[in-house]
């Protein structure tokens, strides 16, 4: 017992596990949405383009923060109003306004000598993390929390039915907003714990896995904040007596319960199912 | 109905036309550079059906959203009653069945305003069911809306619809896609609907199985180019000018039956082939 809470007793760890824990329930939240919208690449391209905003922002000597969360809002904005034009799909605006501000990114990196902190941003390094980190990443997960608790129904109905939920009175252009300036700061803040090359899976995986255990849309969005919380938890925690780097044990950690749950789901969904009384017609 | 000043046309003697609930006027809207409606004029009243036909890209859908404030016109103008409630339900074809949802809180989703709480109330839950209830549905609350049949998750949607209390129901093609008995279940609920008293507005390509079985169908094709009672309306002139194409219309125990001529492809005249629904409409 005494070895497996030796780890605790360092104020690195203690934050490090904090900060995993908290990104991961964040993560879970937001990326229930954002799996829910078809729009999973969505995350993927976002952690990118906030990249490019960090690099711009330490080029220009301000918060590397400050600059990923501006360069993540109008990004999210601009993939929203390009992909509501129809005239290009949000997959394609994804690719072409993300990735060139990960170019950008990553040419302000080769001319100048920032490559140990684009490793950090690119590769996450939680065991680094600060109390301002813990901080910072608690308080985005409050207020993200706040807003789906204030704004579920609204939330949930466009997310669903964004046509008749306009009919029904539902604003789903500010929904969409909302949504955006959540996923840009989510991205913002924890890039640092599994880096942006892999946000996008702690926003996928959790709320799949959710998807996969059940049919009802409040029972995914529990089960996905847990799970990802469970592996921010264990996978930082691994990291510590394997050795690994931290972001990728997350992400393991979360594709090994992927697994499970997919299997798990495979063998429910092969018994017959129960007579409900449904009529056929 | 304040609102509505416009003159009306004079009933007849001894008749009292209900008050309106929406009269849109000369109303046009367009996406892009794309008029989808031109100078449409409709009133709509009290204990009104009325089946909207017309083509694919006629702009069947965008004159429900338009009538349901979803789409709003650029140029005309639509007036509706105060506190006027509708009710909207779109094509089950659009709907995401994979989406995690049961049908108690598809249900629900009607309940947006008002209560914040994310969970839904007691009494909120108890309208959910008795509307389920009442649309022939009960004790499915729980299932996930894959698992009904095809009219059972139509009446899902009604049901959702039928929350927000409304005095006018709109429905996008709720024929479209089903079956035969489906399709007759469906229009049994909408008709049982409109004897409790609701106001009815659909769109369907089913002009024998459906328009012409309705009290007053309007021929769309960006503009109206017909309304009235199915027996005035379905005519070749009218139905020509609708669809751009030849249609015969027949009459079967004094209802229309509007037949399509096809070419023979063995090279022996025409086939004539009752109209059913053929092809889906893409909302315009």
């Amino acid at each position: 017992m005494q070895t497996l809470l030796e780890p605790f007793r360092y104020e690195f760890f203690r934050n490090a596990i904090l900060v995993a824990l908290l990104t991961g329930a964040l993560c879970g939240l937001v990326g229930t949405y954002v799996v829910l919208r078809g729009m999973s690449y969505i995350g993927h391209g976002l952690s990118h383009a906030v990249f490019g905003g960090a690099a711009i922002a330490i080029a220009l000597s301000f918060s590397p923060l400050i600059g990923a969360f501006v360069i993540g809002v109008v990004a999210a904005i601009l993939i929203n109003g390009v992909s509501r034009r129809r005239t290009i799909g949000a997959d394609a605006a994804i690719g072409v306004i993300t990735s060139a501000m990960f170019a950008v990114g990553i040419a302000i990196v080769s001319v100048s000598s920032m490559s140990r902190l684009s490793d950090a941003l690119l590769f996450g390094n939680v065991l680094g993390v600060t109390v301002r980190d813990v901080l910072l990443v608690a308080g985005v997960a409050v207020a993200s929390a706040a807003v789906v608790f204030l704004r579920y129904r609204q939330m949930l109905f466009s997310t669903f039915d964004p046509e008749v939920a306009e009919v029904s009175g539902v604003n789903t252009a500010w929904v969409d907003l909302l949504l955006a300036l959540i996923l840009a700061s989510t991205i913002t803040v924890t890039m640092r714990v599994v880096g942006v090359m892999l946000i996008a899976a702690m926003l996928v995986i959790p709320p799949v896995i959710a998807r996969l255990l059940t049919d009802s849309f409040h029972r995914m969005l529990w089960i996905s904040v847990a799970t990802g919380a469970l592996c921010g938890f264990v996978g930082v925690y691994l990291s510590y007596y394997l050795d690994w780097p931290s972001g990728a044990t997350v992400v393991l950690t979360a594709t090994t319960l992927f697994i499970l749950a997919y299997v798990v789901s495979s063998l429910r969904n092969r018994r017959p199912l129960p007579d409900v009384g449904i009529d056929v017609h | 109905m304040s609102r509505i000043s416009r003159r009306e046309p004079l009933s007849p003697i001894g008749e009292i036309e209900p008050t309106p609930l929406i009269a849109l006027d000369k109303v046009t809207c367009r996406y892009g550079h794309e008029p989808v409606l031109v100078n449409v004029d409709l009133t709509l009243r009290a204990g009104d059906f009325v089946g909207i036909v017309g083509p694919s890209g006629s702009g069947k859908s965008t004159l429900l959203k338009t009538i349901a404030g979803a789409v709003s016109p650029i140029a005309g103008s639509v007036r509706r009653g105060a506190d006027l409630s509708i009710g909207y339900v779109p094509q089950v074809e659009t709907v995401n069945w994979y989406f995690p949802i049961t049908v108690r809180e598809a249900v629900l989703m009607a309940r947006v305003s008002g209560r914040r709480a994310p969970w839904s109330s007691s009494r909120e839950r108890a309208e959910a069911d008795e509307a389920l209830a009442r649309l022939g549905l009960e004790g499915l609350g729980d299932r996930h809306i894959r698992e009904l049949s095809g009219g059972q998750q139509q009446r899902v949607f009604v049901a959702r619809a039928m929350l927000r209390r409304p005095a006018l129901l709109l429905l996008d093609e709720p024929t479209s896609g089903v079956d035969v008995r489906t399709r007759h279940d469906v229009m049994h609920l909408i008709h049982e609907l409109h004897h409790q008293g609701l106001a009815i507005v659909l769109t369907t390509h089913d002009l024998n199985g459906i328009a012409a079985h309705l009290p007053s169908i309007v021929c769309l094709n960006r503009e109206v180019i017909a309304r009235g009672a199915p027996r005035a309306v379905l005519t070749s002139e009218v139905l020509e000018r609708t669809y751009g194409a030849p249609l015969e219309v027949l009459s079967h125990g004094g209802m229309p039956v509007v037949v399509e001529q096809y070419p023979d492809l063995q090279g022996a005249g025409g086939n004539v082939v009752p109209l059913r629904e053929g092809h889906h409409d893409h909302p315009a």
